[in-house]
């Protein structure tokens, strides 16, 4: 159906589902239990989710397929979001001109950043593009101020031309008038469900950008991506040239990237150079290894899973700690939190590098190979051979 | 046979689900509009306090987190009132704010725009705050301002004295109790003038972002109208950590004067790496070299230690003012923490009253009637003498306290001594003032 196998369109509609009942299904507690602090189904975090995922999918058709590891993604995320905001502050606050413009500039920068670092492989490729990201921040930081407003961000200002933009129109992000702000709040016994415009919008470009990395990874390009990984000199030596390939991919997952970074500028209409710095390019290579390189629904996992820990682990604090173990003898509770406290709050990244060994050492395909084991326990067929399109582990 | 359409087990599911689908709305009900976001529902009222924990200005913000804990005990009745005491106004009893305990949340701006809103957004969408407080960088505050303005909640501005953010970037949800850059340059000229003369070349190091650009204009244009030149104006890096690169080329430069436009850990280090340099043992022109810190703190005059001596600021307020406010403070601020409070501490906690007096006095949490309430309000007992949150741009208006670096400091918090109290009337600038110029309030939104 659409193109895809009966497999695949099992795993999409999945996807859609979980893309669109996030609201619902993020919010498994009642607002005033004690779990309710686990909720995840916020919109600012409900976002975070479908644009990082958004970002993993196209890194994945680079780092999966390809096997090059890039590790300067943030850079067209970053500079999609300076675009955007450009958008805004030249013509006016309807993204149907942001984010198209930050898809085009995110991918007239991986053209130039692909064209020079893939003339090089393996590690000095990535140390070629962790530099070429590296130079894009110090760009954005300082040099290019004027455009970038440095450290202060780019934000829009009342006296900015927006010469589309009509008197009295919306002066937040919108479509066609329809503010990407606007929430609808439902109560369901005890639990609440919030209902945004803006995260709307990004999970349905993520369902987009699903069903595009699909139908690349079924195509006969795709097929050629995974000749360039797995063995690079024996397509030399048969006549094929792997560089418009990979070039292709690059700026595939540029173009991912630079809508990403669209959406981000859509959802809060600021951006600054810190989304370009390299600790934000290494986060996506963390998403994409953590769900599962080369996996299709890996770098959603993935993605999801390292904003959940960052908003929510973050989030706890000694006060919360003191409230779920009370009950325990004082001797005890006082080791307990001893020990749980450098994990949380502040110490959020303790607990993602613990994670991250554990995955990394026992399940090297990711989250995507923990649930295919998960699966394999309870399926009653006999472990037949793994379905195309399934974790290949990762290098 | 011919099989019957409707099984048993059929026409159960069916009405089950049916029957489900049927009750569901009167489950489902839309949020009640209650006119503005995070109306307070029940007998509590969240309040978010936005501060950098870690980064160049962690100091600051830890103290103003303090001072803010401090407010909210002194709002719910607990401790011994602090400033409630000796505010003008006496709208507030301890019982909360309209009767509603006060709580708050905590957020790590780590002194980055782009987490700074990313917090404030988590406080405002997760924990359904009704007003953020905080601050630290102008940067920071601008951008959360900007996002509290499309949220529709109530901004009190901490730490930050960038002319911008009452100026240029000024919104009508963001209120702004701290002085500014131009303030700075007000207050130091004359200062400046009786001490150093009329003929000094000055050199200046400058944060590179929104603040740093701000008050370096400020102090430029202060200090040439005292008939001084300008050498240089050298923009450094926020969290540069070393500044000796930018230190060595001021010895041949032929300035006479440093003026170091930095803040928080930076200040502690350019400062510190300029002593060591020499800089302050040198002749040039003819005159000893000096250094001037346009914008001062306890918490930088701690770190710089001996290197801080003789060296002129100023501030927005200090613990060793002798009104009855700033006693009440300092004492209820240095009984639970076992220290005198820095200025970035007091204007945090006075915004935090201020707002709940607000509200108070406007008997609604509504955005645009506390924005009401704390226009063109009048107050004093807070510490500064008789203020003025002037309507034009939610700037509050104040004497302002010239500083110097004490030299013979008698115990470890008096490090900095009062030169001047510049009087209010001679740092007041027009609200269209070319270095505050292009800005626009818009009007309040009081969100959802």
């Amino acid at each position: 159906m659409i193109g895809l196998n009966k497999k695949d369109f099992g795993l999409f509609l999945i996807v859609c589902f979980m893309a669109l009942a996030a609201p619902i299904l993020l919010n498994p507690f009642p607002v005033d239990s004690a779990m309710s602090d686990f909720n995840a189904g916020y919109p600012a975090l409900m976002q975070k989710f479908a644009i990082f995922g958004i970002v993993v999918i196209g890194f994945n058709i680079l780092f999966g397929l390809t096997g090059y590891l890039s590790f300067g993604h943030a850079a067209f995320l970053g500079a999609g979001s300076y675009a955007a905001v450009w958008m805004y502050k030249l013509l006016s606050f309807n993204v149907i001109f942001a984010i198209p413009a930050s898809i085009i500039v995110a991918g007239l920068l991986s053209v130039v950043i692909g064209h020079i670092s893939l003339r090089r492989s393996g590690i000095y490729f990535s140390i070629l593009t962790l530099a070429f990201a590296q130079m894009s921040y110090a760009l954005a930081y300082s040099v290019l101020t004027p455009i970038t407003n440095g450290e202060t961000g780019l934000q829009v200002y009342n006296n900015d031309p927006q010469v589309l933009m009509g008197e009295g129109a919306l002066a937040e992000p919108h479509l066609f008038g329809l503010n990407l702000n606007n929430l609808t709040k439902v109560q369901v016994g005890g639990w609440e469900f919030t209902f945004e415009v803006g995260y709307y919008l990004c999970a349905i470009f993520l369902i987009l950008a699903f069903y595009m990395s699909i139908r690349i990874f079924r195509s006969p390009f795709g097929m050629m991506l995974r000749a360039i990984k797995s063995n690079q000199n024996r397509l030399n030596y048969t006549g094929v040239s792997p560089k418009p390939y990979t070039l292709a991919a690059f700026i595939i997952s540029g173009l991912y990237a630079g809508l990403a970074g669209g959406l981000m500028a859509a959802m809060d209409p600021l951006t600054g150079a810190e989304r370009m710095f390299w600790t934000e390019s290494g986060e996506i290579v963390l998403m994409s290894i953590l769900g599962g390189v080369g996996t299709l629904i890996g770098p959603i996992l993935g993605a999801g899973a390292i904003e959940y820990m960052s908003a929510i682990v973050s989030a706890i604090t000694s006060a919360d700690l003191k409230s779920w173990f009370g009950w325990l003898p004082d001797w005890l509770e006082t080791i307990v939190i001893y020990v749980l406290y450098p994990f949380v709050g502040k110490g959020w990244h303790l607990t993602l590098g613990v994670v991250f060994m554990l995955v990394v050492i026992f399940l090297p395909g990711g989250l995507v190979e923990g649930g295919q084991r998960i699966g394999k326990l309870f399926s009653r067929k006999k472990p037949a051979t793994a379905p195309g399109g399934s974790a290949t582990p990762a290098e | 046979m011919k099989n019957s359409r409707f099984t048993r087990r059929g026409v159960l599911k069916t009405g089950a689900i049916g029957g489900a689908g049927l009750a569901l709305p009167q489950y489902l009900r839309a949020d009640g509009h209650a006119g503005f976001t995070n109306a307070p529902q029940g007998d509590t009222v969240k309040i978010g306090f936005n501060v950098p924990q870690t980064g160049p200005y962690a100091e600051e913000g830890l103290d103003e987190l303090r001072a803010q804990e401090l407010a909210v005990e002194h709002l719910n009745g607990m401790g011994d009132g602090g400033m409630l005491n000796t505010f003008s106004e006496k709208n507030l009893d301890g019982t909360g704010i309209l009767g509603k305990k006060v709580e708050f949340v905590t957020g790590d701006t780590q002194t980055k725009s782009d987490v700074a809103r990313a917090s404030a957004q988590q406080m405002i969408e997760r924990e359904g705050v009704i007003m953020v407080n905080g601050g630290s960088s102008s940067g920071v505050a601008i951008a959360v301002q900007g996002l509290c303005q499309e949220a529709g909640i109530i901004f009190m501005a901490g730490l930050t004295h960038s002319n911008d953010t009452t100026g240029k970037d000024r919104k009508a949800n963001g209120f702004r109790h701290f002085f500014n850059g131009y303030m700075s340059g007000a207050a130091l000229g004359p200062v400046l003038e009786a001490e150093y003369g009329n003929e000094r070349q000055a050199y200046h190091l400058t944060a590179d972002y929104t603040w740093g650009w701000t008050q370096q204009e400020s102090i430029q244009t202060a200090t040439e109208a005292l008939g001084w030149g300008t050498v240089q104006n050298v923009l450094t890096p926020v969290g540069a950590g070393d500044f000796s690169s930018y230190i060595a080329p001021i010895l041949n430069s032929g300035a006479d004067t440093l003026i170091l436009n930095h803040y928080g850990g930076d200040m502690v280090n350019s400062l510190s790496q300029a002593v060591q340099f020499g800089l302050r043992d040198r002749q040039v022109n003819g005159k000893d070299f000096q250094i001037i810190v346009p914008l001062y703190s306890e918490l930088m005059a701690a770190g710089a230690g001996e290197n801080i001596k003789g060296v002129f600021g100023s501030m927005n307020w200090n613990w060793q003012l002798q009104d009855e406010g700033t006693a009440a403070f300092t004492r209820s601020f240095g009984e639970k923490y076992g220290f005198p409070p820095s200025g970035a501490a007091h204007t945090c906690y006075v915004q935090t009253l201020l707002y709940a007096d607000a509200v108070t006095r406007a008997g609604t949490f509504n955005p645009c009637g506390v924005a009401e309430a704390l226009e063109g309000f009048e107050f004093d007992g807070l510490g500064n003498g008789p203020t003025l949150y002037r309507a034009d741009d939610h700037q509050c208006f104040k004497d302002v306290l010239v500083m110097k670096g004490a030299e013979n400091p008698t115990n470890a918090f008096d490090t900095l001594e009062i030169v001047e109290v510049t009087p209010r009337a001679q740092v007041e600038y027009p609200q269209d003032h070319p270095m505050f110029a292009g800005g626009d309030l818009g009007s309040c939104n009081p969100g959802a």
